[in-house]
């Protein structure tokens, strides 16, 4: 049976991942921040499918601890995926560069240094997988999502370029970019319905791009479009609309 | 941010600020804000019971703690629905002790309605196979209670509406069964008397429910189905069914699309509906095998079925009248016959003795109808109590939505008892609804 690694196990998303992965037959490694709070997950997990999950302690920011986390997992995860985020207030984090720099470490910084470790791993093996959430935030710049959306695009690239070079090393990377989730993080911001998917509906279409080896996946698929439209705008136009 | 809510009869509609947690942390940090809320699960009891201005949601607080496959004891966060729960639990060999008629509920709706299923008879309803719980009161104070430690709140939370604070950890004792399949057995009554005759010589069987047809009048008044059953020995099944005895049901589900204009549900069409459930039973007696599926929810088979009534909603009604006041059974049904405001479902089922607090079901007949939101309904559902209460009667507060104090008071003779338990881990009425305010079990503001 194989194995897969859930970052950022105590988010909505990050729960759906791993119950989807899980109700196939995938051994669940949980790791988030606060690996308490994940008992309750993991004894979910185990009744429901019967499969083994474990809980660990990790920390996006604490960069140098990386390398021995991962080192630690027995067995080593045959899937990796990286769902860790923070969206804070934009205003608030454009006068406050702790939580700029904060934003950009936990969903940039963090998320190359982890997966960095996890690629060395899968390309010493030739065999693994990396799954990354980012956003279509990180599509195009703009006002409303300034930090969040540039610290989305840089790993959007970096996601782009790890394919390009694990490739030719039987490692697949997918690039995930969801558009409105309805997750506890968006309880209070009125999203347009038809746009947007639940946690549950958003792991089974990661789980099926995974499965047919998917580079680029849109969730829900028309996001791909809407953002198309987006890219196009001329910039001289773009930079004055509010967006 | 506010957005319209209502629960499964969609009346009444409010807006209200729904919020939900994930951990218990995140549960504390809500209930710390100033403003007063109602815990709600799936929303699914009929009225305004789980309606605030501000609601905590429990939907997503629904993880498995533990499951003893051998003593089939199951231990549950709050917010997990029946079907989850039976979907872990069936391939296992085990079922719910108390369901209702529908599994998408949660498990803390179910203790705060107290639910009852077709085996109250036997079983009594679902707090009586509670082993224990945990509930978060309104000063964030978390407490674990049974029916030996913190009895009183124990009592007062079975059937309590969910106002003495958010229940959020239940472990419960299971039923053993043999196979999914149920051993059903369907008699037609030609009228009220042959039915009620009917539930007597029967009352050994673990599941009974009757169908009324309330339209019918004069020889045929009351004609009705009697369905049994029984869970499913090995022995039962066929060979075919015997590969898998405990297969879980497949899912086939249909959605009513759309919400019927309710013109189109008029006194003939309900006749028309009735007729043709009462002659699908060709025979007199059916006995036949079936998945527990149809047997138990035969109308979660359509989701959103509650669109068939309309924009404006509909409201259940559901008494219990004691046993010797048969009399007031025919008298309420030869009312609402006379009325001819239409009701495509009335159940009828006999309650088994239960002792408690404030739950709903005691020794005696109960009857379950649904009438459709119309110009004159409530004023008619009045007269109604009025009957209901002569004959010694009570409502059931998960269905209501429109009870005038009063009439709670009248049927529920602890009613102080409940009110001053509120009144002790609920002081400030942090926690209320639209209901509870309503019948005067918290002040409004």
């Amino acid at each position: 049976m194989e194995t897969v690694l859930v970052l950022g196990a105590t988010s909505d998303i990050g729960i759906a991942i791993a119950k989807k992965f899980a109700s196939k037959k995938y051994n669940i490694q949980l790791a988030a921040r606060k690996p308490a709070q994940l008992e309750a997950v993991q004894s979910d997990i185990k009744i429901r499918t019967g499969v083994y999950c474990t809980v660990h302690e990790f920390d996006a920011l604490q960069y140098h601890t990386h390398a021995s986390f991962f080192e630690s997992l027995n067995p080593k995860p045959d899937v990796t995926i990286s769902i860790f985020g923070i969206m804070d207030d934009e205003e608030d984090a454009f006068n406050d560069w702790a939580l700029t720099e904060r934003m950009i470490n936990t969903n940039y910084t963090g998320a190359v240094s982890i997966l960095n470790v996890a690629a060395k791993h899968y390309i010493s093996i030739k065999k693994g997988d990396i799954i990354g959430i980012s956003s279509v935030a990180g599509d195009r710049g703009r006002a409303s999502k300034l930090i969040y959306g540039s610290s989305k695009a840089a790993f959007s690239a970096y996601l782009a370029g790890l394919r390009n070079k694990c490739f030719k090393e039987n490692v697949h990377v997918m690039t995930v970019k969801p558009g409105f989730v309805y997750t506890r993080m968006t309880e209070n911001i009125p999203l347009p319905k038809p746009l947007t998917s639940t946690p549950a509906e958003l792991a089974d279409i990661v789980y099926n791009g995974f499965e047919k080896k998917k580079n680029v996946i849109y969730v829900k698929w028309f996001w791909h479009y809407i953002m198309l439209i987006i890219k196009n705008i001329p910039e001289f136009q773009f930079k004055k609309m509010k967006l | 941010m506010k957005h319209q809510i209502a629960n499964w009869g969609n009346y009444p509609v409010m807006e209200s600020d729904e919020e939900s947690f994930v951990f218990a942390e995140q549960l504390d940090e809500l209930i710390r804000k100033d403003d007063s809320f109602i815990p709600r699960g799936n929303g699914r009891c009929y009225g305004d019971a789980s309606l605030s201005e501000r609601t905590i949601s429990t939907l997503k607080y629904d993880k498995i703690l533990s499951f003893d496959v051998d003593k089939g004891i199951f231990e549950c966060q709050s917010g997990i629905t029946l079907d989850q729960v039976l979907i872990v639990i069936v391939p296992k060999g085990w079922f719910l002790p108390v369901t209702p008629g529908t599994k998408f509920i949660t498990m803390g709706g179910a203790v705060g309605s107290d639910v009852h299923g077709k085996n109250h008879h036997i079983d009594g309803s679902i707090s009586n196979h509670i082993i224990e719980m945990d509930l978060v009161l309104g000063s964030n104070e978390v407490i674990t209670c049974s029916p030996n430690s913190h009895a009183d709140l124990f009592e007062a939370t079975c059937g309590g509406m969910g106002l003495t604070g958010m229940i959020t950890r239940l472990k419960f004792r299971l039923k053993k069964i043999e196979t999914s399949y149920i051993r059903q057995k369907q008699i037609k009554a030609e009228n009220l008397q042959e039915l009620i005759g009917l539930f007597d010589e029967h009352n050994s069987y673990t599941y009974s429910v009757a169908w009324i047809d309330c339209l019918k009048k004069g020889k045929n008044f009351g004609r009705s189905i009697l369905m049994l059953g029984e869970h499913a020995a090995l022995n039962d099944i066929d060979e075919e069914k015997k590969n898998e005895p405990l297969k879980l049901p497949k899912n086939k589900q249909l959605t009513f699309p759309f919400n019927m204009p309710s013109w189109l549900l008029n006194t003939f069409t309900v006749k028309a509906f009735n007729f043709l459930y009462y002659t699908k039973n060709f025979k007199k007696e059916i006995n036949n095998i079936v998945s527990y599926e149809p047997f138990f929810y035969p109308l979660d088979a359509v989701l959103h079925w509650n669109r068939m009534y309309g924009k404006s909603g509909f409201v259940q009604y559901q008494f219990v009248l004691p046993l010797d006041a048969k009399d007031g059974l025919i008298a309420i049904l030869h009312r609402i016959s006379d009325e001819g405001l239409g009701s495509f479902l009335a159940v009828l089922k006999v309650f088994g003795k239960q002792e408690s607090m404030i739950s709903f079901p005691k020794e005696g007949y109960t009857l379950a109808l649904d009438f459709p939101v119309r110009t004159g309904l409530l004023s008619f559902l009045d007269e109604l109590d009025a009957l209901v209460l002569k004959y010694n009667g009570r409502l059931y507060m998960s269905k209501d939505a429109r009870m005038k104090p009063e009439v709670l008071a009248a049927g529920y003779p602890e009613l102080e008892k409940f009110k001053a338990i509120i009144k002790k881990y609920n002081p400030d009425g942090k926690i209320r609804s639209v209901q509870s305010d309503r019948l005067l079990l918290t002040s409004p503001n």
